[in-house]
């Protein structure tokens, strides 16, 4: 029983992920109020046919802005990890499979990046470069690298030593095809599962930028800001806060219990799940 | 033993110095040009000229590098364009403030983490077990600055019971200084504990299945003290570390809780420096900070390699 209850949790998870995509890919179509005008009769206001969840204290539609705000917190969350992933992927298995100095280059520079609060860095980095959604997207991306060059360092250093890959060595295959063939399909796995846990924390890394008014510029509604506004309002009108608080997190949820399920998947040591 | 200390501090120079440099190039590859944006109107030729050359702009990035890394090795992080004030005066009056913080908040992860992680590991597998575990997991996901608004919801706004911002000195009201913390700290705590819990849990249940744990229980040791004297010491190396490691999180948080809670800490020094283009303080503190994080973590290792002789004499 448990057994099928947990895939039914998953497949909602996916589910929802599926809903909260779509809607902000298709935003422009859907029949929803523009997210930055003001209907100044409606401040505050609770659940009606005009606004379905409600407006905020200026006005704005709760609903469109949900979904306006997920393109952005799933562009940055997805393009950012996205960036992580192929550099730092590409690192971690050269690094894992060459070993020597360019290992030890790769792995220090890893511990330098390291080396600052992933905040901190992210702070001081769009303010010199100024906010944007290219700015932040890369930001976070470069602060994703260690964490996926570690995998896939791991996962290559596990897989470099097999007898498949001694096979083809001895059968002259040259190590551009040992990678591409016989190393990159297996370390796929858990780098995905992997690159959407990461997808979740970026998320939230985002909504934490620009819940303090860092991340993207104001005009642009995101989850995060959103928060932040809500809080003035929690006296009077708690949901505006709470409705793009929830949203981020059954999503960052959702995220995180499909990506772990696939780390379940390819971790053999028992109790992991 | 004074090998293994000595090999992990050449280990450490490098990695300061790599994180000075960056925190330098940082600020030094800024798009656009600081003494134009700090004349503002006043910007004439000449005057930015001027100004370059005194802020010593106009030399070589390497000499200038030193020049920084120099002055900052002596105490001097420059001046605040803001205020006029020392950062590095700035910086140690709001410490105490981020320190309580974190001490509170590790105290309040390790308080609710601890005596999970054990009643975990000891019904390993049970309801209670699954039941911690899925919401350790859940746990994951919610934020700081979410659960900061549900507890300023529930506590001050329903409640009234704690205050939702301000800050009262320790030496004006200590009661009124221990509440202004209890949020923040909560907050910041709550987010720390999943993951001490769960690493107890797996070291405890690795430990419990050890023979002298067997050995104690046959002898008729009552429960609790085998668990606490005997099972606890050993299953606790993951644990030192993780908390040592956690500091880092906890800094980064502090800044996100600082700015809610209103409290003059490191964090709401950096957020306002940020907010203010006040690039002087902002390099001072990521820098302060960063060293901090470079230095703990060093602690953190070595620590680790006195408790555990396996690491210090290397892989096997």
């Amino acid at each position: 029983m448990p057994a099928r209850r947990g895939r039914l949790i998953f497949w909602l998870a996916v589910g929802w992920i599926v809903v909260v995509g779509s809607a902000a890919i298709a935003a422009d179509w859907l029949p929803l109020a523009s997210p930055s005008d003001m209907d100044l009769l409606a401040r505050r206001a609770g659940p009606s046919a005009d606004h379905w969840l409600g407006a905020d204290a200026l006005g704005r539609d709760i609903l469109s802005r949900l979904v306006f705000g997920a393109r952005i917190s799933l562009t940055v969350g997805l393009v950012a990890p996205l960036l992580g992933l192929v550099i730092g992927g590409t690192l971690g298995m050269l690094a894992g499979y060459f070993r020597g100095l360019f290992e030890t280059l790769v792995v220090g520079g890893i511990d330098v990046l390291l080396a600052f609060p992933p905040l901190v860095l992210a702070l001081a980095i769009t303010t010199y470069l100024g906010q944007s959604v290219l700015n932040i997207t890369i930001t976070l991306g470069v602060l994703s690298i260690p964490a996926l060059t570690r995998v896939a360092r791991a996962a290559t250093l596990t897989f470099a030593e097999r007898e498949f890959v001694t096979a083809a060595r001895a059968l002259g295959a040259s190590h551009g095809r040992i990678l591409m063939r016989e190393l990159l399909p297996n370390i796929a796995l858990p780098l995905i599962a992997f690159f959407l846990l990461a997808v979740a924390v970026i998320i939230v890394v985002e909504g934490a930028l620009s819940f303090l008014g860092l991340g993207v510029p104001p005009p642009a509604p995101s989850w995060g800001g959103m928060i932040a506004e809500g809080r003035d309002s929690l006296d009077t009108a708690p949901s505006i806060a709470f409705l793009p608080a929830s949203t981020m997190f059954l999503t960052v949820l959702a995220f995180n219990m499909v990506g772990d399920r696939l780390r379940a998947l390819t971790d053999p040591r028992p109790g992991a799940s | 033993m004074l090998g293994f200390a000595g090999r992990r501090l050449l280990y450490l120079v490098p990695v300061l110095i790599a994180v000075t440099l960056l925190t330098f190039l940082i600020a030094a590859l800024l798009p656009g040009d600081l003494a134009i944006a700090l004349l503002a109107d006043e910007a004439t030729p000449e005057k930015v000229a001027a100004l370059r050359h005194e802020m010593g702009f106009d030399e070589p990035l390497a000499w200038q590098y030193l020049h920084w890394l120099g002055s900052a090795l002596a105490g001097d992080f420059g001046r605040s364009f803001r205020t006029g004030e020392m950062v590095l005066s700035a910086i140690l009056q709001r410490l105490p403030v981020t320190l309580e913080l974190m001490l509170f908040a590790q105290l309040i992860a390790l308080a609710i983490g601890v005596p999970l992680g054990i009643l975990c590991a000891v019904r390993n597998g049970g309801a209670f077990d699954r039941l911690m575990t899925a919401i350790a997991f859940g746990k994951l996901s919610l934020p700081a600055y979410m659960l900061a608004i549900v507890l300023i919801y529930v506590f001050s706004v329903r409640l009234k019971l704690l205050p939702a911002t301000g800050y009262v000195p320790l030496n004006e009201d200590i009661v009124g200084n221990l509440r202004s913390f209890v949020l923040p700290a909560v907050t910041l705590g709550f987010g720390e504990w999943p993951v001490l819990m769960r690493v107890l849990r797996s070291d405890m249940i690795a430990t419990l299945q050890e023979d002298y744990i067997a050995m104690a229980r046959a002898k008729g040791l009552r429960p609790w003290r085998i668990l606490l004297v005997h099972a606890l010491k050993p299953s606790s190396l993951t644990l030192v570390t993780v908390t040592g490691i956690g500091i880092g999180r906890l800094i980064g948080g502090a800044v996100l809780v600082e700015t809610i809670f209103a409290l003059p800490g490191i964090g709401r020094l950096l957020i306002g420096a940020i907010n203010a283009r006040d690039f002087a303080i902002m390099q001072g503190v990521v820098l302060f900070v960063a060293t901090g994080f470079v230095l703990v973590n060093f602690v953190v290792d070595v620590l680790y390699g006195v408790l555990d002789p396996r690491i210090r004499h290397g892989r096997s």
